[in-house]
């Protein structure tokens, strides 16, 4: 009942001036429409797509003999929480862990430092040409990046940059068009006057830049350290490209390049133990910044 | 105290105005904060390109010197059947896995545009598996359907339905791809709420008083609203869809029988498997130039369905 009358208060409910049968069937259509419908549709989404993880879950802690039994049972019966144990020992989990998150670290260092600096550039100077060259910086945005791995892999090798986290990471520090994207929206929605009372005052630009701008942007800085770090700790292709040495492995290689080897005999219950721990951080970290998360990706819905 | 000279391109205007000393300071500064900018777009955007196509004109193995064989990589290719299966497999997969994502993150991005007041835990679990890894995906999907330990054919299986191999059959193993591709409709559904959110309440109204239906408004109303939105996700799907690579790698490494050999796939395996780095570069400049003139031609046609009047 609270439900109809939230919905009449939208003033949808203006025109049920006519025979109550039909004001109450219109209702009850509404009702269907916008309540019982969309969440039914929604349920179903959610658990279709909650099953991935219920299964990586359910197996990471299937004993091995559980595994063995056919049909598959559908919750573990034994909970072998030790699983997790056993999955940071069968690969170098730590080496690899350590490895992506040096990887990550320095990628957040160079996405905060450079982006910042190249969106100023494009938001808070008019400079003739610059919507025309920031069109360039949106249209890199579609060029397939597996175009240039054969490419970038030679010009690496010569630089004798291949087998170190350097082409990983130094293009990070060059800017990521997405995110000179993201912060120059960021940078216009500042009022302008700001700028040219610092200006007035005598600040040069750079000046205007670290002290008045960049302390106002910590929340996008923000969203752009998580995505940065996320894009890092999620990448595949880059290092299957450069890294060549298993100490130099990242997780998102090391977990695939030890399932792909039947010598080591890695047991489906020990690699989804292993992707849950990948896994997990991640979803901590969407579920603490949520908003962050939200805003981040609504940005892609301007033009 | 910017003169109107500010977003006319230098050279172009008939009477060129003199730059005062404040406007070339602005562009002097302009161009030193986005100098990062330059630079790494020409050395690792624009070299890169530049050196492709240099190479795709070669037969070189990745050492030693490079031999200039003029367009034989290109001949090659258009006698490769590998190469078109490969092109046949990732058309054939972005063909479905965009438009039907389009669907799917439409539907959902309706559905939590109601008022629900649990909306934010859909919108939070809805959006998870975009942000998951891909590889970790893959390896999860790996032993999600797999034929004897994955939940789906315990499924199936259980209502008297024989099992499918989904990545092991060469009739299913796209689908099954494609299938896998929809778990990250939840950010594309989040883009499209956020603009469901800024259509007025006003127009819905005004046309339910007029007695439009709900299907009339949502064709008439929300979708010419939605589609600048619409245009944006289908030419980056198309880009990403034809990239479609990990998932291929991880699980089922192009086969059974090459039935999910995507390009990507194939141009890799040619580069740093075969050691054809001249080929895998004639690949390359073959999908960037396919990926560009697809979009191109969305583009184009946006011109007959993109509705560009501000809310």
């Amino acid at each position: 009942m609270a439900t109809i009358t939230r919905d009449q208060a939208t003033g949808a409910g203006i025109t049920d001036l006519e025979r109550p049968g039909r004001a109450t069937q219109r209702r009850l259509r509404r009702l269907l429409g916008q309540q019982v419908v969309p969440r039914i549709i929604l349920i179903v989404m959610c658990a279709v797509f909650i099953l991935p993880f219920y299964w990586m879950v359910a197996l990471a802690l299937k004993s091995n003999h559980e595994l063995s039994i056919y049909p598959p049972t559908l919750w573990p019966h034994s909970l072998e929480w030790f699983n997790f144990k056993k999955a940071t020992e069968v690969f170098p989990f730590w080496r690899f862990l350590w490895n992506t998150t040096a990887i990550t670290a320095l990628t957040i260092i160079g996405s905060v430092i450079s982006n910042p600096i190249i969106a100023y550039g494009f938001s808070r100077i008019e400079w003739p040409g610059r919507d025309k060259v920031f069109l360039v910086v949106l249209a890199s945005v579609f060029v397939p990046f597996p175009v240039l791995i054969v490419a970038l892999f030679d010009i690496f090798a010569r630089l004798h940059w291949v087998n170190t986290y350097l082409p990983l990471v130094v293009p990070r520090f060059f800017g990521t068009a997405f995110w000179i994207f993201l912060m120059r929206q960021f940078f216009m929605q500042i009022p302008r006057d700001i700028s040219d009372a610092a200006r007035i005052d005598g600040a040069n630009e750079f000046q205007i830049f670290w002290r008045i701008i960049l302390p106002q942007s910590l929340p996008a800085l923000g969203v752009i350290s998580i995505f940065a770090g996320i894009a890092a700790w999620n990448d595949f292709l880059g290092p299957l490209i450069y890294l060549q040495d298993a100490s130099k492995y990242t997780l998102s290689i090391g977990l695939t390049f030890f399932q792909s080897q039947d010598s080591y005999d890695v047991k489906f219950n020990l690699l989804m133990a292993a992707s849950a721990l990948v896994v997990l951080p991640v979803v901590v970290l969407f579920l603490l910044f949520q908003r962050a998360f939200v805003e981040g990706i609504s940005v892609g819905s301007f033009k | 105290m910017n003169s109107v000279t500010v977003t006319s391109p230098p050279g172009n205007a008939p009477t060129r105005h003199r730059m005062t000393r404040n406007e070339w300071r602005n562009l002097r500064n302009g161009l030193l904060f986005i100098s990062p900018w330059i630079i790494g777009f020409l050395a690792f955007l624009v070299y890169p390109i530049y050196y492709t196509v240099r190479i795709s004109f070669t037969k070189y193995t990745g050492f030693g010197p490079a031999t200039w064989i003029g367009l034989d990589n290109y001949h090659r290719m258009i006698n490769d059947p590998i190469f078109w299966k490969a092109l046949w497999n990732t058309v054939y997969y972005t063909a479905l896995a965009v438009p039907i994502g389009v669907v799917v993150a439409m539907g959902l991005a309706l559905c939590m545009n109601q008022r629900l007041p649990e909306v934010p835990l859909y919108r939070a679990i809805l959006f998870i598996p975009s942000i998951i890894p891909g590889f970790a995906l893959s390896l999860i999907f790996l032993i999600l359907m797999d034929p004897t330990q994955g939940i789906f054919n315990r499924i199936i299986t259980s209502v008297g339905l024989p099992g499918i191999n989904w990545f092991g059959d060469p009739a299913w193993v796209k689908a099954t791809f494609v299938f896998m591709a929809q778990f990250g409709a939840g950010q594309v559904a989040l883009i499209f709420l956020a603009s469901l959110k800024a259509i007025p309440a006003s127009l819905h109204e005004a046309a339910m008083m007029d007695g439009a239906s709900a299907m009339n408004r949502f064709w008439n109303i929300t979708v010419p609203l939605m589609t600048p939105v619409i245009l944006y996700d289908l030419i980056l799907g198309l880009s990403l869809g034809l990239q479609i690579f990990t998932q291929a790698y991880i699980i089922t490494q192009g086969g059974p029988i090459d039935s999910s050999r995507f390009y990507v796939l194939y141009l890799y395996d040619n580069a740093f498997k075969y050691g054809q780095m001249g080929y895998a570069s004639a690949l390359s400049v073959v999908l960037f130039v396919i990926t560009f003139v697809l979009a191109a031609l969305i583009f184009w046609s946006s011109n007959r369905w993109v509705n560009y009047d501000t809310m």
